[in-house]
């Protein structure tokens, strides 16, 4: 809220014209609550009432299935390591991006989002050709657990840097210089100084990346072969069992998939807050 | 300072061999295997009569999902900033959980609402209209994964702007649209175009919840990215690598559109 707003409460204020604004927020409200309810709230009742049909043993069966455990495993260990990766380069591109200087480097500032424009099936098609068999860098590593690594790597990609980069534009040099004169060195007014501030963008670019990998579907498609036990990752696996007709197994794979998902998103919420009350 | 300098070079160049390898690399590739076989053969590739239903009904879930995410999204950042609803905090989350469910997940849960024996699949059949399998999915599939882009940008630029102007407006006796549109709206604009921009380029290249919900039929179900799977796998991969470097154009063109706002904006 603005600082100069009035105290009192909008409804108590005397209205300038003869005219029904509550109705009409309402109506606003209405609407909104609608669309919500109807296009996200509504296909996701249907997904997880599915999936517990049979019951909660029904549910259990279908997710403790070897193949959809091995699914899920695959799923959480490539995403932990995905992440992983992007807390360390995603903090470095950041850096580079905002203290180095180099020509070029607004170009490639700009080519950072492309993983978020570019459809992920092109993705996927590329990453196939530059790694696959036909490699123009003889790197051939299409359909290996390392290709799903590879293709979640690109699709992650801006989350970390594009949530530090904010932090890093706004850390205060002076702590830095004032570390420096004191005879710190480089290495610990990077960990001592620069890290604690720099957590929070990477907790939150690190969980938004894994809520990604974690669902991710259409880059790894061509890439990673989709080997059952192999390179079967949960949404391929999912996939799988709708094309099946194993409407119920699918859900259940699906919920527990959308659970990890919104505790993430619950995890960032919490970040940003914790970060905003600790600003001042 | 020589160290500092050697260490600065490290690390531009780890964080420049990463990207080229991951991002630049792979981007280059699409334009070197479309161009392959020379100019001719994309453009016959694009303009093939598979390529270009797949184009038009891209185009048209476009058309339709954008203006209903936008409108939506505006009114739902208006409604979460300026207004005190029950169970907003709610409502809140709400909004960014399309971005947290799986592609895959959307299609199915489509499916499992619209289809055969879907919650109302069964009612909209007897109505005589075919969702899952059919145009109606696959834009109600764009719509959702497209969905929280408006308001994500609108919000916070509602937040930062304040109420005192529309206040003002209002007590001279301006009503609600008048306000909106002379005052709000203005001031939102930046933050509606780039919501606009990102669901566009979400919208046009949606792939997961896509295939689940469309019949996969060349020529009537099939978007421009299910085409791109489709040509690869029939082993025809100049149709493939042409529709994917129109796509990887229209990528780089939002790129571009991006950044050219953000500069005005500044």
């Amino acid at each position: 809220m603005a600082a100069g707003t009035p105290t009192v409460p909008s409804s108590n204020r005397p209205r300038a014209s003869v005219r029904l604004p509550w109705a009409g927020q309402a109506l606003n409200k209405g609407l909104v609550v609608m669309w919500l309810g109807l296009m996200v709230m509504l296909p996701l009742t249907a997904i997880t009432t599915k999936a517990f049909e049979n019951g909660l043993d029904g549910f259990w069966t279908a997710v403790s299935s070897p193949q959809a455990v091995a699914a899920l495993k695959l799923t959480v260990i490539a995403s932990l390591i995905v992440v992983a990766i992007n807390a360390v380069m995603g903090t470095l591109l950041a850096w580079v991006l905002v203290r180095d200087k180099f020509p070029g480097k607004g170009i490639i500032n700009s080519v950072i989002d492309l993983p978020f424009a570019l459809p992920t099936i092109v993705a996927s098609l590329t990453l196939l050709t530059v790694y696959g068999n036909k490699s123009p860098i003889g790197i051939n590593i299409a359909f290996t657990q390392t290709a799903v690594v590879v293709a979640l790597s690109f699709v992650t990609l801006p989350f970390v840097v594009r949530a530090v980069q904010p932090l890093l534009l706004t850390l205060d040099r002076d702590m830095e210089s004032a570390a420096e004169s004191l005879g710190a060195g480089r290495w610990r007014i990077f960990r001592q100084i620069i890290l604690p501030n720099l957590a929070p963008g990477i907790a939150t670019g690190v969980a938004l990346a894994f809520a990604r990998a974690i669902g991710e579907f259409g880059s790894l498609v061509l890439v990673s072969g989709n080997v059952p036990f192999k390179t079967e990752v949960s949404s391929v696996f999912i996939r799988g069992q709708i094309e099946s007709d194993n409407l119920v197994g699918a859900s259940a794979v699906s919920v527990v998939l959308l659970a990890v998902s919104l505790a993430l998103l619950a995890v960032v919420t919490f970040i940003q807050r914790w970060a905003v009350r600790h600003e001042r | 300072m020589n160290g500092s300098r050697l260490v600065r070079w490290t690390l531009r160049y780890i964080a420049l061999a990463y990207l080229f390898a991951l991002l630049l690399l792979p981007l280059g590739v699409i334009f070197d295997e479309a161009f392959k076989e020379g100019i001719g053969e994309v453009f016959s590739a694009i303009t093939a009569p598979d390529a270009v239903a797949a184009l038009k009904l891209t185009l048209l879930t476009v058309i339709i999902a954008v203006p209903l995410n936008t409108v939506f999204g505006v009114l739902t950042a208006l409604v979460m900033v300026r207004s005190n609803l029950p169970g907003k905090r709610f409502l809140n989350a709400l909004i960014d959980v399309p971005f947290a469910v799986s592609p895959i997940v959307v299609g199915l849960a489509l499916v499992l609402v619209y289809g055969q024996n879907g919650w109302l699949g069964e009612a909209f059949m007897e109505a005589g209209i075919k969702i899952i399998f059919s145009t109606p999915g696959i834009v109600l599939a764009v719509i959702f994964v497209s969905m929280p882009f408006v308001a994500r940008e609108v919000i916070p630029v509602l937040q930062e702007i304040g109420d005192d102007q529309e206040k003002a407006a209002e007590t001279l006796g301006a009503n609600g649209w008048t306000t909106f549109w002379r005052i709000t709206l203005p001031a939102i604009r930046w933050g509606i175009s780039y919501g606009i921009v990102l669901t566009t380029a979400r919208a046009l290249g949606e792939f997961g919840a896509v295939t689940v919900v469309s019949g996969r039929v060349s020529g009537e179900t099939e978007t421009l990215p299910l085409y791109v799977q489709k040509q690869f796998e029939t082993f025809n991969s100049v149709g493939s690598y042409s529709a994917s470097l129109l796509l990887a154009v229209i990528a780089l063109v939002t790129l571009l559109a991006l950044n050219l706002m953000r500069r005005k904006e500044n």
